[in-house]
């Protein structure tokens, strides 16, 4: 398995019009510890503002040049993160440690994943760090309601910020967080107030392919999946609403898992139904492997997955997070229990 | 592109072997998957086959053949050749998975 830390981490920050992720970027980038940011913008709508704003901030800012990167110029956005990559070679930048990129607030992020992740280029010297999405604690449950973009970006986070936190009521916040937390129950939750500096060791460092914490991370999201996967379909989801065909579950494996057989399965899964498999993530315990292998992916995209050296719990079992769209629990449980039968 | 790029599947946990004896844990570990790919293709009529250990020979019941690299060329090619989706939640693939048929 390859040595992630000689990669440099893309984290996306992605949320919808009006949700706060540039405030969110600009407030991250002010953090001493994260001075060493690349940042990739793009200049749709309100990146006039964004360019300004960012600029005073960091230096080192490529402004992509055609309007929306994440669905019509992937072509563009590669083109700029090798520029900057090949400018930080060359010794003209200083020699960032992460890259940030902020996608417009109609982005579907998944475009932008595959172009860090699949780009022949791009993926020898980059890997995907993490999505972080910011909700606006406002107005989020109306995107969500109405603009199936912002549940994909939900679906598809890390790391999920609602901000404006303090001008929302409690009882609007604590819905909007439990809505949240069913669409996507691997997803950190953390909240940000008008005036709010956000946690900048949760979201841009320390992501889930870190050496050092990796262990740590995927405690993290295996806990709160267990914790609200498995109830999501309690969760009062009006019929119109984009994400009431979206729903969450965490499948719990007595069986050790063979790992060709596995990939056999997920491989010809995501062939098929990966877009309406919005996100995996997995811990599996793997025959004859020493120690556990996290698994994760986006729709068609899946990180190299990662050996970790021990167990972050007592709990030895194969447990894997499933966001889907329109695919019932028990069709992924019976077809993943017969191929594993072939191993 | 054959051989250019590693696909995650291939990624397999390590068991710790190097040399020689990694080569063969390799070749081992690429019979079992061709073979247990075969079980799930006998289902549509297609055949998979090792190509020299870098590629696979997928072949249709009418002798069409096409080479493909990983898993993901895989399951394109055969949804060429067949014109429909190879789909793992499909019942009736299940059950024949489930009862070995």
């Amino acid at each position: 398995m390859p040595d992630s830390a000689a990669y440099i981490p893309v984290y996306v920050i992605t949320g919808f019009l009006g949700s706060g992720k540039t405030t969110l970027l600009q407030r991250l980038l002010a953090a001493s510890e994260l001075s060493d940011t690349g940042v990739l913008v793009n200049e749709f709508g309100e990146v006039g503002l964004d360019h300004h704003l960012l600029r005073r901030v960091d230096e080192d800012i490529v402004l992509l040049q055609n309007g929306c990167l994440c669905c019509t110029i992937r072509g563009d956005l590669s083109a700029a993160i090798r520029d900057l990559y090949g400018r930080r070679e060359r010794g003209e930048i200083a020699p960032f440690a992460r890259l940030a990129i902020e996608t417009t607030g109609l982005a579907d992020p998944v475009p932008i994943l595959a172009t860090v992740m699949a780009e022949p280029v791009i993926r020898h010297h980059f890997r995907l760090g993490r999505v972080i999405t910011a909700v606006d604690g406002v107005n989020g449950m109306l995107h969500l309601d109405r603009q199936p973009e912002s549940v994909k970006q939900v679906a598809v986070a890390d790391r999920i910020v609602v901000t404006k936190t303090d001008i929302a009521t409690r009882g609007a916040i604590r819905d909007l967080m439990m809505r949240l937390h069913h669409l996507n129950p691997t997803a950190t939750l953390l909240a940000m107030t008008i005036d709010g500096v956000p946690d900048a060791a949760l979201l841009l460092t320390a992501d889930l392919d870190h050496p050092a914490a990796g262990s740590e991370e995927v405690q993290r999201w295996l806990t709160l999946a267990t914790a609200g996967a498995n109830d999501a379909g309690h969760h009062d989801h009006g019929v119109n609403r984009h994400d009431a065909r979206i729903h969450a579950f965490c499948l719990t494996l007595d069986q050790p898992l063979d790992w060709t057989a596995f990939g056999i399965w997920l491989s010809m899964l995501l062939h098929s139904r990966g877009t309406d498999v919005l996100r995996v993530k997995g811990l599996l315990d793997v025959s004859g492997a020493d120690g556990p292998v996290v698994i994760h992916g986006v729709q068609h995209l899946v990180h190299p997955p990662v050996h970790l050296p021990a167990w972050p719990d007592g709990d030895r079992r194969t447990r894997l997070v499933f966001i889907v769209r329109d695919i019932a629990r028990a069709e992924i449980e019976r077809s993943l229990t017969a191929f594993n039968c072939l191993g | 592109m054959l051989g250019g790029e590693v696909h995650w599947t291939d990624s397999a946990p390590s068991t710790g072997a190097q040399g020689s004896a990694a080569a063969r844990t390799r070749r081992v570990e690429r019979l079992n998957r061709v073979a247990l790919i075969n079980a799930v293709l006998g289902h549509y009529g297609l055949a998979l086959a090792d190509w020299q250990g870098a590629s696979y020979l997928l072949t249709n019941r009418t002798g069409r053949t096409e080479i493909v690299g990983d898993l993901t060329q895989l399951w394109q090619a055969a949804e060429r050749m067949l014109g429909r989706r190879c789909d793992p939640l499909d019942p009736t693939l299940v059950e024949r998975l489930e009862t070995g048929a």
